[in-house]
């Protein structure tokens, strides 16, 4: 068992807590993940990892609720446990093997979309705790959602927020605050890290293409168990098959297939928001799994 | 009584069976196995034996249970084997045990797996349990994986008295006997659990979400944490594709995926939240036991489901029973037909399959004759899931992350048959990780050797 020492929700629907988790504690690295299962009946969810405190032994993840399962997650309090928590899983950001001087001569821009925020939370930290100063874009739908805005500024370099109703910051997509930071005000950047939901990586992608701006970004496909073994993660990258557990989950953006990406994330769609109606309202509609309704099977 | 016949097994009926998953055969009683007991010939020279990966005394077991002495028979086979529950159903004893049998010679072999299996399930039913050693040597042994290499190592290790932990990936323990094969052949609360229970009442301890290479490395678990030797039992690993136009649409599966949402993840049962796609056409590609695994599952799902092998029933590598039992459920086969494409609609799905009649030509390495694809014979077949069985190629978790342990051109890790000895000292290995996918015995039996190939480095050291 693994338990939640702290648990709270920072906005609707996005929920941080911390887990204590020794081993994943002492190993992990920004860029990896972990997957947690609720109960003998959860599902395996893979969650990207927020923070880690290796002396309490403890890791910080930030979700989103999406489906039945992450929803009976967030209902979860300081002192319950999770029953399983595996990790880390998948390879560590490439920063992390680079030597530190080089790095240091870097201009690296993050832009973060939603709950992609907390994944790329440990990453400017790690970079701050190792001297490197990094532009970070975070964008949110409206001020209401958006998340780690003080954590965040605590570590960045420039911090540029921006909301699609202009509630708070820049309005606008962050893709237009990249073209302001780039095209108006003439900054280079060396490097761009985007994580966040699927479309938005992509236009950042097309978009950093243009600008010839190398662009990393993290993939969040359907997953069983991360370990290599089932290939539902798989993705296309530069014309070849890829698993995002094992060779992933960041990717050189450019090569990325997103909209098989964005098609392959939807498979489960119509599963999982049965599920979550059930959850909800009790097991009012009939049919067995995996048959009947849900459009596309 | 006619001697050159086996005593049937009872089976549920196919009809009945194809829409539940409850195990297919029923296994024998108490007087049908004295009664097939009772037509063991007794040889000296007992070819059966020779034939077992493990060494179970076998004409010593069958005879305890002509005699009606089930407990003496449990005893007899524990000296060899830890997991006689899952090994009397899952090994392929017509080309092992069996397949060596004098009796077989004119008339039909004796039912050595459906004897086994009773004697396990009697076992289990009358609460016969494994002791614990009295005294533990002080030695830690860490053992990577707990599939049926890992389970039967620690099993040996315990044995002998040392400290051993399984460290196990999965939420849950045993490998491909949890994940891979389904409920229908092997009831996991009642059989597999038991076993690792079994396994645990010997003293060995098994902790669960530990990603070795990940979450802590071989190096750590010998320099940090104590462990004076490692068996790595780590299993199979990537699934395997085709490389064709649509595989990557959504309604295609890996085998491992689809096995292991349904058989770990329980996605057949109400009550667990694992989503599965069941299909109403399904299609399953390769010919194998995880193939028949796969496509018997997608039917006890409600689909209608095609097997599609390329050569013909002769050279399907799955057991002749698994086969047998697919087709009485009602799965089609498709045979010396191959795959060029996944047709796709514009969602992104899976709408049907471009296939091509294929025709056996010259053998080829393997020695099978290598099927060639027949010109203008393509045709089209309408469907809404495909299953890819074609096998796994290594992990690369374990052998990337150790030091000095080396991997072979097929990136299995090297290590000598006899003692399971890898290239770093200390490091043992064994089973599907060393040989690529193989049998549940195989990897008992290279388990076996581990364990005695540790013990040997331990006693000298």
């Amino acid at each position: 068992m693994y338990r939640i020492l702290n648990a709270k929700e920072l906005t609707s629907n996005i929920y941080l807590m911390d887990v204590e988790a020794p081993r994943i504690a002492k190993s992990c690295l920004p860029g990896q993940f972990i997957i947690a299962k609720l109960d003998e009946v959860g599902e395996r969810i893979p969650l990207t990892i927020c923070d880690y405190n290796r002396e309490a032994g403890t890791i910080t993840i930030v979700f989103q609720v999406i489906g039945a399962s992450t929803e009976k997650m967030s209902a979860l309090k300081e002192g319950d446990s999770f029953r399983d928590f595996t990790g880390p899983l998948g390879m560590a950001s490439e920063f992390v093997n680079e030597d530190i001087s080089v790095l240091k001569n870097k201009k690296i821009l993050f832009v973060a979309g939603g709950v992609g925020t907390a994944p790329v939370y440990p990453q400017v930290k790690w970079l701050r705790e190792n001297g490197v100063s990094c532009d970070v874009i975070v964008g949110a739908k409206n001020k209401e959602l958006l998340i780690l805005e003080n954590e965040m500024k605590a570590v960045a370099g420039n911090l540029y927020i921006t909301t699609d109703d202009g509630s708070y910051g820049f309005k606008g997509m962050v893709t237009e605050q990249i073209k302001e930071l780039v095209n108006n005000q003439g900054n280079k950047y060396d490097v761009c890290i985007a994580i966040g939901p699927m479309i938005m990586m992509k236009f950042v992608c097309l978009l950093t293409k243009e600008l010839g701006i190398k662009t990393i970004v993290s993939l969040n496909p359907v997953m069983v168990d991360g370990t290599g073994m089932c290939g539902a993660c798989r993705v296309s990258v530069g014309g070849e098959i890829k698993f995002a557990c094992v060779d992933g989950p960041e990717f050189d953006g450019h090569l990325v297939d997103f909209d098989e990406a964005m098609k392959r994330q939807q498979m489960y769609k119509s599963e999982e928001g049965r599920a979550l109606l059930r959850l909800r309202e009790g097991d009012t509609h009939k049919g067995h799994k995996g048959k009947g309704c849900g459009g596309n099977n | 009584m006619d001697v050159l016949k086996k005593v049937p097994v009872r089976e549920q009926d196919a009809k009945v069976r194809a829409t539940n998953f409850d195990e297919v055969c029923l296994g024998y009683n108490m007087e049908e196995a004295m009664e097939e007991a009772s037509r063991c010939l007794k040889c000296n020279n007992a070819q059966c034996v020779k034939g077992c990966p493990v060494g179970i005394n076998i004409p010593e077991f069958v005879n305890k249970v002509q005699a009606g002495d089930i407990k003496a028979a449990a005893d007899v086979i524990a000296e060899a084997s830890a997991l006689p529950a899952v090994c009397g159903r899952v090994c392929p004893q017509e080309s092992q045990c069996e397949g060596k049998c004098i009796r077989g010679i004119k008339g039909e072999a004796i039912s050595i797996g459906k004897l086994e299996r009773f004697v396990a399930d009697w076992s289990r039913e009358n609460g016969v349990v494994p002791e614990k050693p009295a005294n533990t040597n002080g030695k830690k042994v860490a053992v990577i994986g707990s599939g049926p290499a890992g389970l039967t190592c620690a099993g040996d290790l315990a044995k002998l008295g040392y400290e051993v932990t399984i460290f196990e990936a999965l939420h849950k323990a045993g490998g491909v006997l949890v994940y891979g094969i389904p409920e229908f052949r092997l009831p996991k609360d009642t059989v597999v659990q038991h076993e690792i229970e079994n396994v645990k009442k010997l003293g060995v301890k098994i902790e669960t979400n530990v990603v070795v290479g990940k979450s802590v490395t071989i190096d750590e678990l010998l320099e940090e944490e104590g462990f004076d030797a490692i068996f790595v039992g780590s299993g199979a690993g990537l699934p395997r594709f085709m490389g064709i136009p649509g595989e990557n649409a959504n309604g295609v599966f890996s085998a491992n995926e689809y096995l292991t949402r349904n058989n770990l993840m329980k996605a057949f049962r109400e009550d667990y939240d694992t989503p599965i796609i069941g299909g109403k056409k399904v299609a399953v590609v390769g010919g194998g036991n995880v193939a028949m695994d796969a496509a018997r599952t997608a039917l006890r799902l409600g689909a209608e489901v095609h097997i599609i092998y390329r050569r013909s029933e002769e050279e399907l590598p799955a057991r002749v029973e698994e086969v047998h039992h697919a087709k009485e459920e009602g799965v089609i086969f498709d045979l010396l037909t191959n795959p060029t494409e996944i047709i796709v609609d514009e969602n992104g799905w899976v709408k049907g399959m471009k296939l091509i009649k294929m025709e056996l030509g010259e053998p080829d390495a393997s020695g099978r004759r290598s099927p060639v694809e027949i010109p203008d014979s393509e045709y089209e077949l309408e469907l809404d899931t495909v299953i890819m069985s074609l096998g796994t190629s290594p992990n690369p978790l374990i052998s990337s992350t150790t030091k000095g342990l080396e991997i072979n051109k097929r990136k299995c890790i090297v290590a000598e048959e006899v003692n399971g000895k890898t290239t770093k000292e200390g490091v043992y290995a064994g089973g599907d990780a060393v040989t690529g996918a193989a049998t549940v015995i195989l990897a008992m039996e290279a388990g076996k050797k581990g364990a005695k190939g540790i013990h040997e480095y331990l006693s000298s050291k």
